[in-house]
């Protein structure tokens, strides 16, 4: 089985979120570049758990310039066979899932995994476009995963429940809580990870369909007023003739 | 030129989110100065999509084929597709669902339209395209300029209020044609994670963390859910030892919500949970501890013993609620 895992950097969650350039960048400064955790928690951790099992490889794919590559190699070093950098600033998600999409449509990926969400445009877009582009079945919000053979036994999160799904392979997944548990890279991981396959690929031509125009920071809320534990009917009160919630 | 909404349904009745996005996309309609059209997909009653039209909606296209009975991400796209180019829409609106969010992006490709989820605000249309969301997990927000002909929104789930008022939507049979190797998914089981209200669009919301010292403790925690008329979640620490499921986890990694109100109890408030709930229009934090962090975040605050104060404020929720209903 041949499987790709997409991989994006993401800043460390305790991250102070600041902007410069009148509010139209992401300052940069100082922050601290991650895996984003759905991405290395769920869906690198449960393609190697499917190689281990069923035999073959498993390659990761990351848009982005030369400073991600320490991420990549944490990818390696969790155990990832290969990797592949497609040397490109990601400037919006149709952007990123078009190029991944030039480079995977020659390969014959079985499956090809995502985390959800990044955790710092939270848009949640790369996975279904890339399926899209790709013109594969797409399962989301995935909480398990089985192949056998070219079949895939999947569950994904639905509101208020679950669903039990099958389809056949090549597909496209997106995976969240459930689906593995994370894995801490050794020592033996990190080192083997210095010298793993690295490829670096140049851009297609891709347009973006979108662009921030500028960033603003969240609404203020104002300080909290503190309530009695003796008189938690005063809380009552509040909510329904202050806040009108109930 | 026409605004055309994707509306979902469950059980033969229209989501809630389908209902804010259909006013969501009318309200659009009405600044571009043309109609909002919806589309439905499988089995619902026409009388059911026809009160759209309170929502400002003028016309229903519907395929009831039962093929749509399941959600699969790549047939719906192709349908709504085939609605959107008969509808001659510029503009497709669906609801920051979960199903909305699989469709959306298969919908921006095929489509070629510039796609932005989780809008929070109506679409600034004033010399552009601009449309406002939270990035950074809540600790931002973004507004985004779409600069394809066509658009496409997604809308926050309790982000946009339901319009009520008009009349009734007319309902057109539509057929996008598709076949049964159109349809690669099948689903073999579902299964319902209990009686209560789903997290996801929830507009209260009651959870509780590693405070509450064992999952046999929960008992008032879902007492006060069910008075409310609440949904349950729970921080990551609480859910990683399985006190409670995995889909009741809100923060950065798990679930973003934004309800009317998160009652927060013991949970201690790291920056990686606030990601999750810090859009909630109203936050509750019961605390022993008022150097919590999550105090910082909230607009009323109990400092004290949760298994003290808990069963009291039920009490008093329930006096308030018998002589309010
Ligand atoms: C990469 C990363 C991602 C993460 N993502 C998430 C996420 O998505 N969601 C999330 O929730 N966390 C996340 N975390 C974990 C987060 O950092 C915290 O560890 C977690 O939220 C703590 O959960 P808690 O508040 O329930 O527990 P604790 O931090 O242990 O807090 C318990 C609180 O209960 C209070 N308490 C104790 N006894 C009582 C009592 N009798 N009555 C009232 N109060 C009491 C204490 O004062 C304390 O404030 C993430 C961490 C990392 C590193």
């Amino acid at each position: 089985m041949k499987f790709l895992v997409c991989i994006s950097k993401a800043p460390d969650t305790t991250t102070k979120i600041t902007f410069t350039d009148n509010n139209t960048k992401f300052n940069e400064d100082k922050v601290q570049w991650i895996m984003n955790p759905t991405d290395e928690w769920y869906a690198l951790v449960r393609a190697l758990e499917l190689k281990e099992t069923l035999g073959g490889t498993v390659t990761t794919v990351t848009v982005g310039k030369g400073d991600v590559e320490p991420v990549i190699r944490k990818g390696l070093a969790i155990g990832a066979d290969d990797a592949v950098r497609i040397d490109a600033d990601d400037t919006d998600a149709y952007q990123v899932a078009s190029l991944i999409a030039d480079y995977a449509k020659s390969e014959n990926f079985d499956v090809i995994f995502t985390g959800k969400e990044t955790i710092n445009y939270n848009g949640f877009l790369v996975p279904g476009m890339l399926a899209e582009l790709l013109d594969l079945p797409y399962v989301s919000l995935a909480v398990k995963l089985e192949l056998n053979g070219n079949v895939a036994t999947a569950i994904r999160e639905i509101e208020g429940g679950e669903e039990t799904l099958q389809v056949n392979t090549p597909l496209v997944i997106s995976c969240q809580k459930g689906m593995a548990e994370a894995r801490i890279p050794n020592m033996r991981g990190i080192m083997a990870a210095r010298t793993k396959p690295l490829k670096v690929v140049a851009p297609g031509s891709v347009a973006s369909l979108t662009v921030v125009k500028n960033f603003e920071p969240p609404k203020e809320r104002g300080n909290v007023k503190l309530v009695s534990a003796d008189n938690v009917e005063e809380l009552v009160r509040l909510l329904h003739e202050e806040a009108k919630v109930i | 030129m026409s605004v055309l909404i994707f509306v979902e349904t469950q059980e033969g009745k229209l989501k809630k989110s389908a209902r804010e996005a259909a006013s969501y996309g009318a309200k659009l309609a009405g600044k571009l100065g043309t109609d909002a059209l919806a589309i439905a997909l499988g089995k619902v009653e026409h009388s059911e999509l026809a009160t759209l039209g309170q929502q400002g909606v003028t016309k229903v296209l519907h395929e009831e084929s039962s093929n749509f009975d399941h959600f699969d991400s790549r047939a719906y796209a192709k349908a709504v597709a085939a609605a959107a180019d008969k509808a001659g829409a510029t503009v497709v609106v669906l609801s920051s669902s979960f199903n909305g969010k699989a469709l959306a992006p298969r919908l921006s490709v095929r489509l070629k339209a510039g796609l932005v989820s989780n809008a929070t605000e109506l679409a600034n249309t004033d010399g552009g395209f601009t449309v406002k969301k939270a990035v950074f997990s809540g600790k931002g927000v973004a507004n985004y300029s779409i600069t394809t002909d066509k658009k496409i929104v997604t809308v926050n789930a309790n982000s946009f209020p339901i319009a009520s008022g008009g009349g009734a939507a007319a309902i057109e049979d539509f057929s996008a044609g598709l076949s049964a190797s159109d349809f690669a998914i099948k689903i073999t089981h579902v299964e319902k994670a209990g009686e209560g209200i789903p997290l996801p669009e929830a507009e209260l919301v009651v959870s509780a963390g590693r405070g509450l010292k064992g999952p046999e403790n929960w008992g008032m925690i879902e007492e006060m859910a069910t008075i409310l008329h609440a949904a349950t979640a729970c921080s990551r620490a609480v859910s990683d030892v399985d006190w409670r499921p995995h889909h009741e986890h809100v923060g950065q990694t798990g679930l973003t919500i934004s309800p009317n109100l998160y009652i927060a109890v013991g949970i201690s408030g790291a920056i990686q949970h606030l990601a999750g709930v810090s859009s909630s229009k109203t936050i509750v934090v019961i605390n022993s501890d008022p150097e919590a962090p999550f105090f910082k975040a909230a607009d009323y605050g109990i400092v004290g013993d949760a298994f003290q104060i808990v069963p009291k404020l039920n009490d008093a929720l329930k006096k308030y609620f018998s002589s309010h209903n």
